[in-house]
Order: structure tokens, then sequence, then C-alpha cells
């Protein structure tokens, strides 16, 4: 097999100060450096970080492989380099075909233009040429399945049509390999999964695939290898399901909490941001593990940035396993109308004695109610986890057995018994 | 542990009889899927860490040409949308400089105009000063206006200013017709046996522009100060170019140093080719040439330089 992507030794630094102010005017560098050239600051204003550390791998041809990681361990710094939107420090790659990347789904997208020429425009932008948009095009408006709207400006589609035309155009590149990027964070359940059909065929028909997500389950399922990144440098390699394992088994002792300070840089879109999320216990403190016979909490804060929107907040909990255990979502009439901008915080408590013992995943979402189908305002896959416990002491639905119960609930029943004689 | 294992592997069994039911389903779509790439033909990229050469990537920027048409396709599209007369203003705003220059130039200071009408003089001086200076400041934000693409995707980033020159090249074409109409209005006569030598003029200032507007959309990444400067710059660059007057008109010992304006052989040739003012002198073909050349290689290897880092300093 010959390798398709080679990478050697992948370096990035980034000078965080630099990078954070993200730009100045000339008159503030002026000063900066009359004021080092005076020695009244001697040191740099800048922090270097490495990104990216000496990260070295081997993509076979036709083969579909999964890099995860927290948030900013590197993986996005990595797919910009292989994808060329910049350059590493150190290190080299070599890759063999033409890349094709879907990193954010309707990058270039421009609201005054309609779905159709949105579909010329996105589609030259991903690298396909006119003649292949126009011999695409009805396949691509079918895909999306918003056809009716198609000469509508998609400044007045819903993010969910939004989002269905951009991954329709993406999902009809035709590169050898394929790099794909949290994609499937957005839209309805559905579309997601005739998305990652989409994923799968395209990586079943020799194409080789990068693929960088938060969902486990998808990661284990698409690809043959995985690569585990942290802190910059792969933490481990192998077999995609023996890496995600790991991976979930260690996530479980740090990802009870997220925090996001800085509102622009939440994951979310225009209506709402995500912005901390949390696994707490009765009295409110942050646990990352749970008696199976206590309740357990969910609290999700975001920021919601209109007044027009209608939105509620939606829980997933996925096992070790990726079973899926429930979705739920806060059906209160305080939702029914359009929420007024501000900060909430919304809990979701979880019964106890409803879980089954283990490691479980959580998806946190903000939603609004579409025609039929849940139009996702974000959705992180796997944002949270904790372990399930049981003590054993005769009370939770396993009584005093000491070995697994499978499946992803475990609720304790009420169990009526008539004995006739 | 014992126990656990147990219980998984027939967990495990069963993935994996689902995956194959799964693969023969896929192996049905995939019908629908081209043929996997043939290895031997697929082109090898190379990332290197080392300084970026500045040489020009000629066939990957032909390969390119696509988004570059589509970017400014785009432009055009989007830039009058929303506005109540639309394209017409590509037609209005040189129209009504032109009347406003004629009362100020023409009558009040009486400006000499070569030889012909001043109305028709100035157009002829306006249109290929407004594309030039259209596509400059157009070039010099095109890099950040497409932060978000520059963030996200990788194409040749030549394209943005490359594109950029379109979309005023579209503006001027609407403009010239008007030309014609102003001319026949003042019996002015059209130049027809040189008429066909103007997109030569044009293609120098389309360079130009390209040129100077891809270092300062280089500079721009960095400093936010350019969108400030640029029109300042446009309005000092627009009294140093022979729009309003005629090169021939300059003082004898100023006319060395403004033939080095890159922009001067452009606007004295189109106007020449048009409407047979007093053609570009060969102080200026030469001084205007050189300039031209080193504006462009100068932007170009400057835009080539920093290029790489664009998406992680914007």
């Amino acid at each position: 097999m010959t390798a398709a992507i080679h990478a050697e030794g992948l370096s990035k630094r980034y000078r965080i100060g630099e990078y954070r102010r993200g730009y100045d005017t000339l008159r503030d560098t002026l000063a900066y450096s009359a004021r080092r050239a005076l020695r009244l600051e001697h040191r740099p204003s800048y922090e270097e970080i490495w990104a990216l550390d000496d990260v070295s791998f081997d993509v076979g041809q036709g083969e579909a492989v999964g890099f995860i990681g927290r948030n900013g361990a590197g993986k996005s710094t990595l797919l910009k380099i292989l994808t060329r939107i910049t350059t590493p420090t150190k290190g080299s790659a070599e890759i063999r075909g033409r890349v094709g990347s879907i990193l954010e789904v309707g990058t270039g997208f421009h609201p005054e233009l309609t779905g159709r020429e949105n579909i010329y425009l996105n589609g030259a932008i991903l690298g396909m040429t006119r003649r292949e948009i126009t011999s695409k095009l009805s396949q691509i408006i079918e895909f999306s399945g918003v056809p009716k709207f198609i000469d509508t400006p998609v400044k007045r589609y819903s993010t969910g049509m939004y989002v269905r035309l951009a991954f329709a155009v993406a999902a009809h590149l035709d590169p050898e390999i394929l790099i794909i990027d949290e994609v499937l964070s957005v839209g309805d359940y559905e579309f997601q999964q005739r998305c990652m059909g989409r994923i799968e065929d395209i990586s079943k028909s020799g194409r080789t695939v990068l693929f960088v997500s938060h969902d486990m389950a998808a990661v284990s399922r698409l690809c043959q290898r995985a690569y585990w990144l942290e802190l910059g440098s792969v933490k481990r390699a192998g077999p995609a399901e023996q890496v995600v394992a790991a991976y979930i088994q260690a996530q479980a002792g740090v990802g009870a909490e997220q925090v996001w300070e800085e509102v622009e840089t939440a994951p979310g879109n225009d209506v709402v941001r995500l912005r901390s999320a949390r696994v707490i216990d009765a009295e409110g403190n942050t646990v990352d593990a749970v008696d199976v016979r206590r309740r357990v909490g969910i609290e999700i804060g975001f920021t919601v940035l209109t007044d027009d929107v209608a939105l509620f907040p939606k829980i997933k909990l996925t096992n070790g396993q990726g079973e899926i255990a429930f979705n739920a979502m806060d059906i209160d009439e305080r939702w029914r109308a359009p929420a007024k901008r501000g900060d909430y915080v919304s809990t979701a408590w979880i019964p106890g004695n409803l879980l089954n013992e283990g490691m479980m995943s959580v998806d946190v979402g903000v939603a609004s109610l579409g025609a039929a189908r849940l139009d996702a305002h974000f959705n992180f896959a796997g944002l949270l986890s904790f372990h399930v416990q049981d003590p054993v002491v005769g009370d939770s639905a396993k009584g005093f057995f000491t070995g697994q119960f499978k499946g992803a609930v475990r609720p304790l029943l009420e169990w009526d018994v008539d004995r006739t004689l | 542990m014992e126990q656990r294992s147990e219980t998984i592997s027939p967990a495990g069994v069963a993935e994996r009889a689902r995956r194959q039911v799964r693969a023969r389903a896929g192996a049905l779509r995939r019908a629908s899927l081209p043929p996997a790439p043939d290895a031997r033909r697929v082109p090898v990229t190379r990332i290197e860490a080392e300084a970026p050469r500045a040489r020009l990537e000629f066939r990957e920027l032909w390969r390119a040409r696509d988004l570059a048409l589509t970017f400014a396709w785009r432009d055009v599209k989007v830039r009058y949308k929303q506005s109540l007369v639309g394209i017409a203003w590509a037609i209005l705003q040189p129209l009504m400089t032109m009347i406003v220059f004629t009362v100020i130039f023409g009558k009040f200071a009486n400006f000499p105009s070569e030889g012909t009408q001043y109305q028709v003089f100035v157009y002829a001086g306006l249109l290929p000063w407004m594309f030039f200076s259209t596509g400059l400041t157009q070039i010099a934000s095109s890099v950040v206006l497409n932060r978000q693409l520059v963030q996200k995707i990788y194409f040749p980033r030549l394209i943005l200013p490359l594109s950029g020159v379109l979309v005023p090249a579209i503006d001027f074409l609407f403009a010239l017709t008007i030309m014609f109409g102003i001319a026949a209005w003042y019996h002015t006569a059209i130049q027809w046996t040189t008429i066909a030598l103007a997109p030569f003029f044009l293609l120098l200032l389309a360079l130009a522009a390209v040129g100077v507007g891809a270092f300062f959309a280089t500079i721009n990444v960095r400093y936010r100060d350019v969108p400030y400067a640029m029109p300042f710059l446009i309005q000092i660059w627009l009294y140093l170019s022979p729009v309003i007057y005629g090169f021939t008109a300059l003082p004898h010992k100023w006319k060395v140093l403004f033939a080095f304006n890159p922009v001067v052989l452009g606007i004295t040739g189109f106007r020449w080719a048009l409407l047979g003012t007093p053609q570009p002198s060969q102080l200026q073909v030469v001084c205007g040439l050189a300039t031209t050349c080193v504006f462009v290689f100068g932007g170009l290897w400057v835009y080539r330089k920093w290029e790489s880092s664009f998406a992680d300093v914007i």
C-alpha cells in the first residue's frame, strides 16, 4: 500500500500574545518598538506555544484515519498544515493526490446569493471546476433537500437548511484525499446520518479520509486507525476502536466541566453560543463519578444573542460502547416563546437508578424546532463524560449481583407479582 | 475483569456482523461514485517548513482560474445588491465626476485639454483612472475581506488580487458605453484606427493596480491602517496623474518626475488611442513601463513572501 500522506516531525509554533491580539495598528507597533528601543520593555510581549510538536504519521491509500483529542490538542492545526492553509514551523509532509477539505460547513457562502449561486461559489472554493459543478448540480440540490428554496438568497435560510446545502456541496467533492473537520455538529439527526453514510461511501470507494471529530462513535465506525493528540503530540495511535476506548477512559476523569470564556470563540452560531457545561451532583458540585442510585445533573450555560428565536437545550447520553442511552430536551413552556438575549444556565436532572454503570458521554446542544425536525444551533458531541458507579449494596437494579448488565440504561423498575397455587 | 471481557466479546461479534452488512449495502450505493483514483497519476504535494519561495506558480494559478472567475463573478453579483439604481452607479460615478471637474477645472480654472472638448477629455481620463483606483482599493482589501476563506481553505492566494481587478473591469465596460455618447454629443471624433491599442494601456493599469494592491493587501493583513490610508492615497494620486490636465501641460522639468508614475502612461496612452490627443512621449513609455514592472514584481514578491502566514496573522 502506498502512503497517501507521509508526515514527518510536523510542528507549529504560535506566538500567543501576537495571535490573540489579532491585529494592531501601525501606531501600536511604533510605540512598542520605541519602548523596546528605550529599554522600557525587556521581554517580548508574546508567549510561544507549540500547537503541534513533532507529529509523524503515515496514512495509506484508501485508509480512513481519525484524529481525536480535546479542544486545543492540535488537531485543527494539523489539518491546517495538511490542507496548506498554514505552513509548519518544522517538519515536512508529502501528500499524494488532490486534497479536498470540509473544514467548516458553509465557508465562503455569501448571504446575498441564492442557493444555486452559492453551490457554484462554494464548489469553486472547494476546488471543483464549473463544469464539474454543473454536472453534479441536480444531485447536489436533491441531496440538500431544499430544492424549493434553491433560488432564494441564503440569508433567508434557517440554520438547518444552510448547513444541509453546504454539506451537500462538500459531499459531492471528488478528491483523492478528503479531510473532514467536525462538520456534523449541526443539523438534524436524520441529515447527520445521511452525511455519515455519504462519508462512509466515499471512504469505501477507495478514497483516503482524514476525519476529525468529537463524536467517538462516528470515529470508531468510520475509521480503521486513529491518532489521539494531546498538547500537540501523538499520545496514542493504533486501531480506531482501541484508541477511542482509551481516549474515552481518560476523558472520564477530566471531562466533567467545560468552559468557554469568550463568547466569540465559543461553539454555536449567531443565535446562541455554548458557554459552559458541567456534570453536577444533587448539591451542585462538579463530579466526574456518580453513584448509580443518586440523581445527576447536566448543567448547560449558553448565551442567547438574538431576541427572536425560540430554542431549547437538549442532551444525549451515550455509553462507552457507543450505545445511546437516551435523548432528552427541555419541553417546558418557557421555551415556546422566542428566548430573550442573555446568559442562561439550564440543568437537566437525570434520576437515580436509570443509567447503567460505566462511562457515560454527554452530547450537549441547543436547538430550534423546525418542520418535523430539530435544527441544532450547536450540538457538541462528547462534551462531557462521567462515570456511573454501583456500590452493590443491594438497593440498585442489580441487587447483589456483582457482574455487568448490558445496555446503556438499567432502570430500577417496580415489579408486581401475583402468585397462585 | 474476566466477567467484563466475556460480556463484551459477543457484542464485538455482533458489531463485526453489522459492519459486513453495512459494507454490502455500501457496495450498492457506491455505484454512483466515480472510480477510485489511479495512484500513479495523482499529483504529489510537498509541505515544507522552509520559507516559501516568492516564485509565481503559473500552473497552479491556471488550474485555479475557475475560482478566480467565480470570485470576480461573486463580487460583481453582490456589488450592487440592494441598491436602487444598481449597475447604473458604474456610469453615474464617472459622469457626475466629469461634470463637476468640467465646471471647476474646465470652466473656472480654464485647464488646457490638449485640443479636445474638456468634457470628453476629462471623461476619457476618468475611465482608466477609475478602473485603476477602484481596482487598487478592491485589491488592497481583498485578503482581509475574504479572511474567513483564507483561514479555512487553501487556494493560490494570488487569486485574490488577480480577481480583484476583474470587477472594476466590468464597471469600466459600462462606463465606456457612455464615452461614445459623450464624444458624439461634443462632436469629437473617436480614433477608430488606434482604438485597438487601448486594451494594452488598460493592461498596464491593471498590472499596476495588482502590484500596488497586492503590496497594500499584505500590509492590511497585519495593520488595519490600510483602509484609512487608501482613500487619502487615491485622492493624492489623482492629482499627480493626468486626468484633469494633460501631460503636455506640465512644466518641462517636472515631466521626468511625473513620468515615473505608472498611471501616467496608461491614462495618456488610453486617451491618445481613443481621442487622438498627443501620444505618450518616449520618456513616458520608458519610465512608465519600467515603474510598472517594478511595482508589479515588487508588490507580488512581497505578497508571495508573506502569503503563507496570512492565515496565522489575519
